[in-house]
């Protein structure tokens, strides 16, 4: 899983019949300090997410479809939490 | 997933038995300012996208889910087509 901050949403009218309904967001994967690390994905919003919040997400493997609780949702990035506190020891 | 462009459309008239009559489309992958990132990537097509128009698109063995119960040897899947976004 990795922590990342929500940038933005994503409006999509035509999309795979499995996905339908679901929230698309994007969010801009972070480092341990706070500043953006890579590209932003595109990740299916299952916790209620907004724009601003850092959020937990999971990429690739079946995790993501899980998420969405169905079965074979051609999906590989979903957001599963919302983080109040990262806290780093040593 | 990831946002991108369609670019262009691949045929190949040779291929996989499993990938017959599957449409390839040509992806320039894109950051949320419309900046072009990375090397452009052949995708299978799950929503009749187009070239010019903005999609999302998944990577690995999802990327098989919408053309279950076949298994098309892909790792990339057009998933969406894109109204438009909106940054913070």
């Amino acid at each position: 899983m990795q922590i990342g901050r929500v940038i933005g949403t994503v409006v999509s009218t035509q999309k795979h019949h499995k996905i339908d309904g679901a929230k698309l967001l994007l969010v801009q994967p972070m480092t341990l300090e706070g500043s953006p690390k890579g590209l932003a994905v595109l990740a299916i919003d299952s916790v209620g997410a907004g724009v601003g919040e850092t959020v937990l997400l999971v990429v690739e493997g079946k995790a993501a479809g899980d998420a969405l609780r169905r079965k074979g949702a051609p999906v590989d990035a979903a957001i599963i939490g919302i983080v109040d506190a990262v806290t780093v020891s040593a | 997933m990831q946002l991108a462009l369609v670019v262009g459309n691949v045929v190949a008239p040779v291929k996989d038995a499993n990938l017959d009559g599957h449409k390839l489309l040509m992806l320039q992958p894109i950051a949320p300012d419309r900046t072009a990132v990375g090397r452009t990537v052949v995708a299978l097509d799950a929503v009749g996208a187009g070239v010019g128009e903005h999609v999302f698109f998944v990577r690995g063995r999802e990327a098989t889910f919408p053309f279950l119960p076949g298994e098309p040897p892909a790792d990339a899947c057009v998933v969406g087509i894109v109204d438009h976004w909106d940054l913070e």
